[in-house]
């Protein structure tokens, strides 16, 4: 017997949507819009023109000479192959030029294969350390048969790597120190902590490498000594420990408090349960704003050039000195902007793959 | 648990070790020469690019009338003039880099001033004299500092050609305008792309940067400013004077080889001299390197390795040089000029 | 007796911070006391007297009067102001342009939106000190010499020594003046404030605002009156080498503002748009629902509740402003970490003059926060 509310026949089938907001509607849908689209396009139209003209059909390509460059009115992108391994590599001696080549390559790989999260763990820490070494080794020579070579000389994009690398490398634990530290229920360790995290945040970068490098060497003892390079690396470290710290402190806060009541409860020692149970979980709630400030510290390595080291952006401003070429500042400038433009976009880019793809995860 | 132990040992271990630092300041003066010597290079300021004073070339080789003074100074202390490693150093840095222990001695053209002198520094003895110039482009028909009403001159921060500038500009009631800049090579540029009407600085440095820079050197001409002239001195810190010693002495050396004939050609047969001045300077009769602490043959070696101060001026600034400048006040006092040998006994 | 510290919990925590600040203390008086001997030992004089002495270096542009016979103390201050001077332009400036970019990337216009995204992605992903030099490359490259200015306006002219236009001179007993107009703003600004208030609790139905703006002027004019002031223009005008007279925007001033402006409304779009994104899309469809039209529905109802998750990195981003003013360095604009720079050298005084220097910047970093914080507890939301 059918029941009156059971159905007897298939449902009907829908009738097919039609998207009516096609790309014309959007476009052109109705007046403001329409306007909006022709003012931009023929903005765009401009724009692009003028670029064209100079960086294409004006432009020098690399087998005209200064001669050439001067009489162009484009893009001087002749200049640049010229001086590449001046802007990539400073003042490293010209024959030796293949280590900071094979630095930066070392560096880059590492870098890129820190990023999968299945690479994560005690392996990558080890291939981290044993790259290090290596890389220092290559740059600074006097063992295994390469000529040495002063931190005075090394220039270019391997200081830029050097630089973040050890930045974000020993800033990352002294962060999560402060950020443990300013949780602390003890007094003095929370002051401390406090303290150190205000201060250098409320502090320009600038004022901090005016510190290392003029009133380091002025309160060391007469006869010791520190690196120019690794004076900046301090500096930038402690300026990127106390922004890291505070990303780790939100998300220590974000943690649920049973977490760690119940793993007191479960007999483990305070740093057991931090290390085992609280660190992960915070960690893996904040990596997106982690990512960010990476990017963050990778772009303030260029500020160096304030207090005299050769990264990257120095060694381009110094190539520019050459009197036989007519300055091409535009070129130059935009050449070093696309290499930070390309790590630090994949790094965002990443960011946001990696921030979507855990809070897949998160339920669970 | 066992980790907290070695917390607390650590902290123990860390208290004591910075309790027993506070107690260790007896030394009064420094010991360059000794850190110098465990180092095994000297350190020298150099400036970032000016051609005959102290640029490195496409090698990356260091040369330059500095870096020759500095290698004098490594050839007394080691023997070997290669053992000398160059920090380049803007206007701003090069004296808190030798006031905060970076570099031993700054011999990086220099001017000799009392509140130089007075906060810290030592100056040694002049190695280049020399007076502050403008450069203008000659279209602009300037030819004296008197014409220059209202004209913006591009100068670097840190060096005594702020405070000319600044001097000139009152006196003559000028309204001069300074645009500063902290490094060298960017008032250079901002200067040839037309952002300021002159340049200011010494008068050697815009002879080198018309004839590296300048796109057409005769272009622009180059008059003096003040009419002052000023002492470049290679200085180092307050506090030790046995190296304060060794770096006047050395350059002394280069003054004494001209004064006394001796050059890189004949040094070696000038070691069998009759004149006692001579074997006195190059050590044939000892005594001179006990007295600085150094080897005997400290002056034979700077005169063989890096020849007298006539050859090093034609090599780096003079004739012998892109720059060709006259020695002019740079002469020894027997031609009319400035340089004066002191007496190697 | 040690056991019986060691493993009484309490006893052991007291100990333990008592090591760490000795460490801490002890680290920092070994520093300290280091740089004491090498101070005494290379003669470099200590202390702050220094900031009466003459400071006798040149200072290239500045809002106060500066002459080199002044002392470093004046110089200071006039790092100081131009450092505030760039910096809150600057916050003006990407505020408004901030508002302008979020709602470029909301919007449904897919160019755009796109361009917009183009912007953003470009600015924050490359550095700051690279994009301040490319804004002064292109100002000294792409400007004319002085003697082919370009001259938009009668008396504005562009050319590579900068931007000259006329300056409002002021005569006659100005001071007076500018007390009354500091005195009538003061007035204004208190009566905006007050309003709302005085409304809602009093019932107040006198019209606070337009008096105190009518009191303001009725003040500046009698003032000016009084004082015989009179306003003439300083029109620049080419003599000789040089324009002189009228008011000038340098090359590094201009490059400096454009270079933050842009770096800064990138940041500031972002955190508007994710404010106003943040907003329930529930409080959008009522608001449409009851008729009201989408800039009105932006305006009074989404911003205000947007303003809320706005202010804190809003806050933290102003105080980023302020702290990258620092890299005028790069472009040579005078600003405080230039003048610093150059006392150090002229002084050998590194340590006072990189603690002044940190001093102001925690000073203005604290106020601001504090300040911001004040403002936020008044906006947080009251629950139940």
């Amino acid at each position: 017997m059918t029941h009156a509310y059971l159905a007897t026949q298939p449902p009907q089938a829908l009738p097919p949507t039609t998207n009516t907001v096609t790309l014309w509607h959007r476009l052109f849908g109705d007046a403001i819009t329409a306007i909006a689209t022709v003012a931009t396009l023929a903005l765009l139209a401009v724009a692009l023109g003028k670029t064209i003209n100079w960086g294409v059909l004006h432009a020098v390509w690399p087998d005209g000479d200064a001669a050439a460059c001067r009489a162009a009115s484009g893009a001087c992108w002749a200049f640049l192959s010229e001086k590449l391994r001046q802007i990539l590599f400073g003042i490293y001696p010209p024959g030796e030029q293949w280590r900071p080549a094979l630095t930066s390559v070392i560096l880059l790989v590492l870098g890129a294969a820190s990023l999968p999260p299945v690479c994560w763990g005690k392996r990558l820490v080890l291939a981290w350390f044993v790259g290090i070494v290596t890389v220092l080794l290559l740059m600074r020579g006097g063992v295994l048969g390469l000529a040495g070579v002063p931190t005075a000389a090394w220039g270019g994009l391997p200081v830029t790597l050097l630089l973040a690398v050890f930045a974000l490398g020993a800033g990352f634990p002294l962060g999560i120190l402060l950020a443990l530290g300013r949780r602390a229920e003890m007094p003095v360790p929370r002051m401390l902590s406090i303290g150190v995290i205000e201060i250098i945040r409320g502090l320009p970068l600038v004022s901090l490498l005016f510190v290392a490098s003029i009133l380091l060497p002025l309160m060391l003892p007469d006869g010791m000594s520190i690196d120019g390079l690794l004076r900046a690396g301090a500096a930038l470290t402690v300026f990127s420990a106390a922004y890291l710290a505070e990303v780790v402190r939100g998300g220590l806060q974000s943690l649920p408090r049973g977490q760690g009541e119940a793993s007191r409860a479960l007999g483990l020692s305070w740093w057991m349960m931090t290390r085992l149970v609280v660190l992960p979980q915070a960690l893996r709630s904040v990596l997106a704003p982690l990512t960010n400030t990476a990017i963050v510290m990778i772009k303030n390595t260029s500020l160096v050039l304030i207090v005299g080291l050769f990264d990257l952006l120095s060694s381009g401003r110094a190539a520019l000195a050459d009197p036989a070429w007519p300055t091409p500042y535009v070129e130059t400038y935009c050449f070093i902007a696309a290499i930070y433009f390309a790590i630090c976009f994949s790094l965002s880019r990443y960011s946001m793959w990696l921030e979507a793809r855990y809070s897949q995860h998160r339920s669970h | 648990m066992f980790a907290l132990k070695k917390i607390c040992a650590l902290l123990l271990l860390g208290a004591a070790w910075s309790a027993h630092a506070q107690t260790a300041p007896d030394v009064v003066t420094s010991n360059t020469l000794e850190q110098v010597r465990a180092r095994g290079h000297v350190l020298c300021g150099a400036s970032q690019g000016t051609v005959g004073f102290s640029s490195p070339d496409a090698q990356g080789n260091w040369k330059g009338l500095d870096v020759d003074t500095c290698r004098a100074i490594a050839v007394a202390v080691f023997g070997d003039k290669d053992k000398a490693r160059f920090v380049p150093l803007n206007g701003q840095q090069r004296l808190t880099a030798l006031q905060t222990g970076q570099i031993d001695v700054l011999p990086r053209t220099t001017s000799w001033t009392l509140r130089r002198d007075a906060n810290g520094l030592n100056f040694t003895t002049p190695n280049y004299y020399e007076y502050d110039a403008f450069m203008v482009r000659k279209d602009l028909g300037i030819k004296s500092t008197a014409e220059m009403n209202g004209a913006s001159v591009c100068v670097q921060t840190g060096s005594t050609n702020e405070v000319t500038v600044a001097d000139l500009s009152k006196k003559l009631k000028l309204n001069l305008k300074p645009v500063l800049f902290d490094n060298n090579p960017a008032s250079r540029q901002a200067f040839f792309s037309g952002r300021c009407d002159a340049i200011m600085t010494d008068a050697s440095a815009l002879a080198s940067v018309r004839a590296s820079q300048a796109q057409n050197p005769d272009d622009y001409i180059i008059f003096p400013a003040s009419g002052n002239s000023e002492a470049l001195t290679p200085a180092v810190r307050h506090g030790d004077d046995r190296w304060f010693d060794i770096v006047k002495w050395s350059f002394q050396v280069l003054i004494a080889a001209e004064d006394m004939g001796i050059t890189q050609a004949n040094v070696d047969s000038m070691l069998k001299s009759d004149d006692p001045r001579i074997a006195r300077f190059l050590g044939t009769e000892p005594g001179n390197g006990k007295a600085l602490g150094l080897d005997e043959k400290w002056a034979f070696n700077i005169v063989k390795q890096l020849g007298n101060y006539a050859e090093v001026f034609d090599r780096n600034v003079g004739m012998g040089s892109p720059l060709k400048l006259e020695r002019g006040s740079n002469r020894l006092y027997r031609n009319g000029g400035l340089m004066f040998p002191f007496v190697f006994n | 007796m040690l056991s019986k510290i060691w493993f009484d919990r309490r006893l052991r925590g007291w100990c333990l911070q008592a090591l760490l600040i000795a460490m801490v203390v002890g680290g920092l008086g070994w520093l300290a006391w280091n740089a004491q001997a090498n101070l005494a030992r290379r003669g470099i004089t200590s202390g702050f007297g220094f900031l009466e002495q003459a400071a006798r270096f040149p200072i290239s542009e500045s809002l106060l009067a500066y002459d080199t016979s002044d002392s470093f103390g004046h110089a200071f201050l006039v790092g100081i102001t131009n450092t505030l001077f760039v910096s809150v332009l600057v916050i003006l400036f990407s505020t408004v342009l901030g508002l302008g970019l979020a709602l470029a990337r909301r919007s449904k216009h897919p160019l755009v939106s796109g361009s917009a995204t183009v912007y953003l992605e470009v600015i924050r992903n490359t550095p700051l000190v690279v994009q301040l030099l490319f804004w002064y490359a292109m100002l000294t490259v792409a400007l004319p010499s002085a003697r082919q200015a370009l001259s938009p306006l009668p008396g504005v002219f562009l050319s590579v020594r900068g931007l000259y236009f006329p300056k409002l001179v002021l005569s006659g007993e100005v001071l007076w003046f500018w007390v009354a107009v500091a005195v009538s703003l003061l007035m204004v600004i208190a009566a905006v404030m007050l309003r709302p208030m005085l409304k809602l609790r009093h019932g107040m139905r006198f019209p606070l605002v337009r008096s105190a703006l009518a009191a303001a002027v009725v003040l500046v004019g009698v003032a000016a009156w009084v004082g015989g002031v009179g306003a003439s223009l300083d029109v620049p005008a080419l003599r000789g080498l040089n324009y002189t007279g009228g008011s000038t925007y340098t090359p590094e001033f201009t490059a400096l503002l454009i270079g933050l402006v842009f770096y800064s409304t990138a940041f500031s779009g972002e955190i508007i748009r994710s404010g106003i994104d943040a907003v329930p899309g529930g409080q959008w469809e009522a608001g449409s629902s009851l008729g009201i039209r989408r800039w009105h529905l932006l305006r009074l109802i989404v911003f205000p509740q947007a303003l809320r998750i706005i202010l804190p990195p809003m806050t933290s981003q102003y105080l980023s402003i302020i702290k990258n003013s620092t890299l005028a360095l790069a472009v040579g604009y005078p600003d405080l970490s230039f003048v610093v720079a150059t006392t150090i050298n002229q002084t050998g005084q590194a340590i006072e003059g990189i603690l002044i220097l940190m001093g102001v910047f925690l000073t203005i970093s604290l106020t601001v926060s504090v300040l911001m914080n004040f403002y936020n507890r008044r906006l947080a939301l009251v629950q139940r």
